[in-house]
């Protein structure tokens, strides 16, 4: 497991790096790890807008399919392309492959610090 | 529910780090590094599975052959000793209780392996089927089964025995010895690669298991990769593509039904009212078991399997579809997300397995 400090994380483990007026998103070395091997990312356009805890998009694993939820409101600023060919890099990079960047309305709320989030981890794992 | 059952190396797996999970009944290891990998290795190298869930049967006594003939839809009559044969244990109707493979060890001597989820009814189903006379014992418990899968396949097994098994022909068997116990050796398998199919007693299984990873040509693959490994190979899954309401003809495999006994099922076994379809789905995104299949908006079929196909880079799935409807050569499966585009697919949809190789 790995929780980098500079970042902040919501509960369905989602990660965001705030830059100025803007938001990085990707998912946690925990989401990637229980999903497994991705096969596909659903992504959103640019200029749509992302509602906190609303579906922005989805990802699949050759077992499994997710939702991804937004874990801040504004408007997609750049979708990460190379997502859609190559999914495999959320698996071996997750806090590289981010997937969106937004610009924020309004500051983030509900969202936990690395050794709040990696508590959380821990209470899913039983 | 009851507790799960565990196999002689389910301790091995959970000590591995392997993601375990519940499989028709059993804790099952899913994968330990990873799917994709571990499809992968088991492509190009050797893919070592844990297969002890499955169930054999031993069949013998004066009479044996003869029943037996009448209680499977496998053609036993041109099954020579050392061989073995894929077929099914129908129901009344036609449709399939079970898919199994029949060994024949001599004229009234048998094994039949059969799936985990179907073990319990399928011997309660023999058992009915066969007279007094002829025996049948589950010697499930005390066997386990292991499968060494992949183009190196061969040589690391031969070089764990010292043994020659290149005179082992696809859908033959050996009897042998490993450390003092016995060892079947059979060349058959589920991922379409060369590989043979282990028979040892339980007590061996972790020592076997253990040896055989010792080759470093050989990674541990869980039932996740055995999954999209037959998908490709386009090996059908009961429960998925096999079940009680789709006899054999319709999942493509009248061909092989050509066995002359009369056995139970025989006369409504070629009745086709669907037919199991390969497609291949366009994009990244997989349909999934349980996806509607749709032709000219109207629902024609159901996806029995799908996923990513890693050997391929692309969708894949099976499905059943509905006679009237199966010459069609594009459909719509409505997925949970999206409408996917798909194209009927010739089977196997991966072309390059290894399991007939010629050996010389």
């Amino acid at each position: 497991m790995s929780y980098p400090a500079d970042l902040l994380y919501s509960p369905s483990h989602e990660w965001v790096k705030i830059e100025g007026d803007e938001a990085v998103v990707g998912i946690t070395f925990f989401a990637q790890e229980s999903l497994g091997d991705i096969t596909y990312v659903e992504l959103p356009a640019v200029g749509d807008a992302v509602t906190a805890d609303k579906e922005f998009g989805s990802v699949e694993s050759v077992k499994a399919a997710s939702d991804l939820i937004s874990p801040v409101n504004g408007e997609v600023t750049a979708v990460n392309d190379a997502l859609e060919n190559a999914p495999e890099q959320i698996n071996a990079t997750p806090y590289d492959a981010w997937i969106i960047r937004v610009k924020l309305s309004g500051k983030p709320e509900g969202l936990m610090d690395a050794a709040a989030y990696e508590e959380h981890c821990k209470n899913e794992h039983h | 529910m009851s507790e799960l059952r565990t196999t002689p190396l389910t301790a091995w797996h959970a000590a591995h780090g392997a993601k375990m999970a519940p499989f028709a009944g059993w804790e099952m290891p899913i994968q330990y590094e990873g799917i994709l990998v571990e499809h992968q290795h088991t492509r190009q190298h050797a893919g070592l599975f844990d297969i002890c869930h499955m169930g054999e049967f031993l069949i013998s006594g004066p009479g044996a052959d003869a029943a037996l003939s009448q209680a499977v839809s496998h053609n036993l009559a041109t099954l020579k000793a050392g061989r073995c044969r894929y077929g099914f244990i129908l129901n009344e109707q036609g449709n399939v209780l079970d898919d199994c493979i029949v060994y024949r060890f001599g004229d009234d001597d048998f094994m039949i392996v059969v799936n985990a989820a179907c073990a319990a009814g399928d011997f309660a189903t023999l058992r009915a089927r066969l007279p007094e006379s002829v025996a049948l014992k589950d010697v499930s418990d005390e066997t386990a089964k292991i499968d060494l899968q992949g183009p190196d396949s061969l040589d690391v097994l031969e070089a764990l025995t010292g043994e020659n098994f290149h005179g082992v022909p696809y859908f033959g068997f050996v009897k042998t010895t490993w450390d003092g116990a016995s060892l079947l050796v059979s060349r058959t398998g589920y991922t379409g690669e060369l590989g043979f199919e282990l028979y040892v007693p339980a007590t061996k299984a972790l020592a076997f298991w253990e040896a055989l990873l010792k080759d470093s040509r050989v990674k541990p693959v869980g039932l996740g990769a055995r999954d999209t490994l037959r998908l490709e190979s386009g090996l059908p899954l009961y429960g998925h593509e096999l079940d009680e309401h789709h006899n054999p003809t319709e999942a493509g495999m009248g061909r092989m039904m050509t066995s002359e006994a009369d056995y139970v099922g025989k006369a409504g076994a070629s009745e086709v009212r669907q037919c199991l379809l390969g497609l291949e789905i366009e994009g990244r995104r997989a349909a999934r078991n349980g996806d509607a299949v749709l032709l000219d908006g109207k629902e024609v079929g159901v996806v029995t399997s799908g996923s990513f196909a890693p050997s391929l880079g692309k969708v894949i799935a099976f499905a059943w579809v509905d006679k009237d409807a199966a010459d069609a050569t594009t459909f719509v499966i409505k997925a949970a997300r999206a409408e996917l585009k798909a194209v009927r697919a010739e089977l196997p949809f991966y072309k390059d397995g290894t399991a007939r190789k010629k050996l010389s």
